[in-house]
């Protein structure tokens, strides 16, 4: 232990905390820059729904008129996509991995410095599109011939690819590094089944990110050539094809859907099993099912295309119906975990559960769409945006909030007041159902999605009053988690190393972590070496030596 | 720190090349997804495939198969730098990085020319669209790697290089095969599966 007086000096030289963060290259500070910066963009797409969501709360146009709303629906999603959704899990990621592999860093250090940086650029182009002229219209997925240059004349469309090729860069870089430094940077005896089971959904996530990101930079450089110089890819006059956007689009789009939703599930099946006092059920069967759904998720993203007409409908049908297998049996792993377990209703676990449930009425409806006749009719209505919330929503954002009361306290060595989290869970599950359920049976009476205005005699009005009432609590919800982080970070309950009793090794340094993570590491002989440092019974203090360490950088 | 905590696995591939390899197979899904685009394109086009109509038919000679040779003998030159510098010898390796920079120099300038005797542009329908944005992506790529040579030149001139270190060298020659093999496949899907 004595060449621990090596690295405190290291950080103890004098440097304003700004230039500090703004040149770090530490994987838990860019982490927390991440995550910041995700949550950021999360407030203001949300703002965004505020204004499509009160616009749809009465017929008529009171609020905004079309043009304002297309932009409003189409940032809104894309920036929950691309600036929310995926970064906060790089963003988690980039703290909690290399702790958990029990590295002291990433592998590529300033690169990761590089992929934060660029995210904030990236989301300042597309944003950019409202200070000239106003910014893209086309939706989020930037169907042709919506994105063309005699649709959308404008600036803010060629903002929206740049920014997205920016971002996209960035995602790619990230991957790279993410992908090496679980290869390359594991801790002595950590083996690739001993990993924790966030590592592996990271792991998967990533290399689908590496391999779709691309393919998606490829068709916005098409459509960028088709809008500036006269190219004509998309364009079917001269012998383009529109509808090969969407194929691209979605050979890209459906791999994100898993991009999205693998990281949350790895939340999640870390968190049940430690607030469940059980192991996970059936970890090898989970990390199959991983790779399962990473390898199937090539095979689907026709079933976005059903109606064009281009695609082989039986296929995809099958495929689709056929990744709802792996899903189910992570949906087994988590009950099977929970079944006579000695549960523990913190936040997170709260959370925890409350993606589980939602995710599986998102995990029902996509197998309902994923149906080609069902699909014909309830194409492009509010039933896909329904099912895209709850999968995205009450299954993704859930785990992001369950990850935010989980490991807050590693975090910042803090933890978050578990009634301001009762009231931030409840108030969100109620108002998300009510803004996302009634959806359904919107969209299978027909009412089409990304309209501004619906006829008063069409008998969608309380469903969607209600749905803005829902979508008005999930913003008041905000209120008592904000509020709560910023109590906490002043004023918080102090924990040590390990406030939950976890598994896995990030809970075997100090909260939070030294810049080098670990004076010692215990040693790795399953999955879940923290608890078995804590259950040793021969005695041999390992335990004893790690509360030195942590006296030592309180 | 003890030793427990920093001792990585040494063996197997170096991080930094397991970086490349990484990022090479996200390029391999970009140009996937630029070809798709080619193809597609060449399978619903009603007529003749090939340059808008009043334009010559495009043509190996004289420049793009001499480019094809020059692109091809800069892999080799790649590796005789790669192998100069694993023997420790840093003069090989500035001679024939600078030779590999040269070739690549050479092969930008020579699609630059084949461009201005083509007689279509960009916006000129969907075969001219397909083939400036493959060749253009794939120049844009030779750039790059021109650019990394560059620096690698200069590295070496400062003696930064050895038998043991030179993981930069080995990374940027992957790269520059990498660009290679997918100016082959371009080069045969443009000029003979017509």
């Amino acid at each position: 232990m004595a060449t621990t007086t090596l690295a405190p000096g290291s950080t103890t030289y004098s440097r304003s905390w700004v230039i500090d963060w703004l040149t770090t290259v530490d994987h838990k500070k860019i982490g927390v820059l991440y995550i910041v910066n995700s949550f950021v963009f999360f407030f203001l797409a949300g703002l965004l729904a505020l204004v499509i969501r009160t616009e749809l709360a009465v017929p008529g146009l009171q609020f905004v008129d079309e043009s304002t709303f297309n932009q409003a629906f189409t940032m809104h999603g894309t920036i929950m996509i691309f600036l929310f959704i995926v970064p906060i899990f790089s963003g988690f990621g980039n703290y909690i991995v290399p702790l958990m592999i029990g590295a002291p860093d990433m592998a590529f250090p300033r690169i990761n410095a590089l992929s934060f940086w660029m995210l904030p650029l990236g989301g300042a182009l597309m944003m950019s599109g409202y200070l000239v002229g106003g910014a893209a219209a086309g939706g989020w997925t930037g169907y042709n011939p919506l994105t063309q240059e005699q649709f959308a004349p404008g600036d803010g469309t060629d903002l929206w690819i740049m920014g997205l090729a920016v971002i996209g860069t960035a995602s790619i870089l990230g991957s790279v590094n993410f992908v090496t430094t679980i290869f390359k940077m594991r801790a002595p005896g950590m083996t690739l089944f001993r990993m924790p089971v966030f590592v592996w959904t990271v792991l998967v996530t990533q290399a689908l990110i590496l391999l779709a990101t691309p393919v998606i930079t490829a068709a916005l450089i098409a459509l960028f050539i088709d809008r500036n110089y006269g190219g004509s890819f998309f364009d079917p006059s001269v012998g383009g094809d529109p509808v090969l956007w969407q194929h691209l689009f979605w050979f890209f789009g459906h791999p994100e859907v898993y991009i999205v939703i693998l990281p949350s599930m790895g939340v999640v099946s870390e968190i049940l099993p430690v607030f469940s006092r059980k192991p996970l059920f059936g970890y090898r069967a989970f990390v199959w099912a991983t790779i399962a759904i990473g390898l199937l998720s090539w095979s689907v993203w026709a079933h976005h295309m059903f109606t064009t007409g281009a695609v082989f409908l039986p296929f995809f049908t099958f495929m689709t119906a056929l990744i709802a297998v792996p899903t189910g049996v992570k949906m087994f792993n988590w009950l099977a975990t929970l079944w006579r377990g000695s549960l523990m209703f913190t936040t997170a676990m709260l959370f925890a559960l409350g993606f589980v449930s939602m995710f599986l009425i998102g995990g029902i409806s996509g197998v309902m769409l994923a149906s080609a006749p069902v699909d014909f009719h309830l194409q492009d209505t509010y039933f896909v945006v329904g099912h895209i919330h709850y999968v995205v929503f009450g299954g993704a954002t859930m785990g992001v909030f369950a990850a935010s009361y989980y490991w807050f306290p590693k975090m910042s060595g803090r933890k978050l007041n578990e009634v301001l989290g009762w009231a931030h869970f409840w108030v969100l599950f109620v108002g998300f159902n009510l803004a996302f359920f009634p959806m359904h049976g919107l969209g299978i009476q027909g009412m089409p999605r990304r309209i501004a205005d619906y006829a008063a005699d069409a008998g969608w009005t309380e469903m969607n009053l209600i749905a803005t009432v829902g979508a008005f609590l999930i913003a008041a919800s905000m209120l008592p988690f904000v509020l709560n982080v910023v109590t906490t970070l002043l004023n918080g309950e102090q924990v040590g190393e390990d406030p939950w009793e976890g598994n896995t090794l990030e809970w075997a340094t100090t909260s939070p972590p030294p810049p080098y993570n670990f004076d010692r590491l215990p040693p790795v002989r399953s999955e879940r070496p923290v608890f078995d440092l804590r259950h040793r019974t021969d005695g041999a203090g390992h335990a004893a030596g790690d509360a030195t360490a942590s006296e030592a950088h309180p | 720190m003890s030793a427990d905590a920093t001792a990585r696995r040494q063996g197997g591939f170096p991080i930094p090349l397991v970086g490349m390899l990484l990022f090479i197979s996200s390029e391999v899904m970009f140009f996937g997804g630029l070809f798709a685009t080619y193809f597609s394109a060449r399978a619903s086009f009603a007529g003749e495939w090939g340059p808008p109509p009043g334009a010559p038919e495009l043509e190996i000679l004289p420049v793009p198969l001499p480019i094809t040779i020059i692109l091809l003998v800069s892999s080799l030159t790649m590796h005789q730098a790669v192998r100069a510098i694993r023997r420790g010898s840093n003069s090989g390796l500035r001679l024939w990085l600078t030779v590999t920079v040269t070739l690549g120099v050479l092969f930008l300038a020579g699609q630059l020319y084949d461009y201005t005797t083509l007689g279509f542009g960009v916006s000129d329908g969907v075969y001219a669209t397909e083939f400036f944005t493959l060749t253009g992506f794939h120049g844009a790529h030779v750039f790059g790697g021109v650019v990394g040579l560059t620096i690698l030149v200069a590295r070496a001139a400062q003696g930064q290089f050895s038998a043991r270190n030179h993981v930069a060298v080995e990374a940027v020659s992957f790269y520059w095969h990498f660009v290679d093999v997918v100016w082959i496949a371009l080069f045969t899907t443009l000029y003979f599966l017509r």
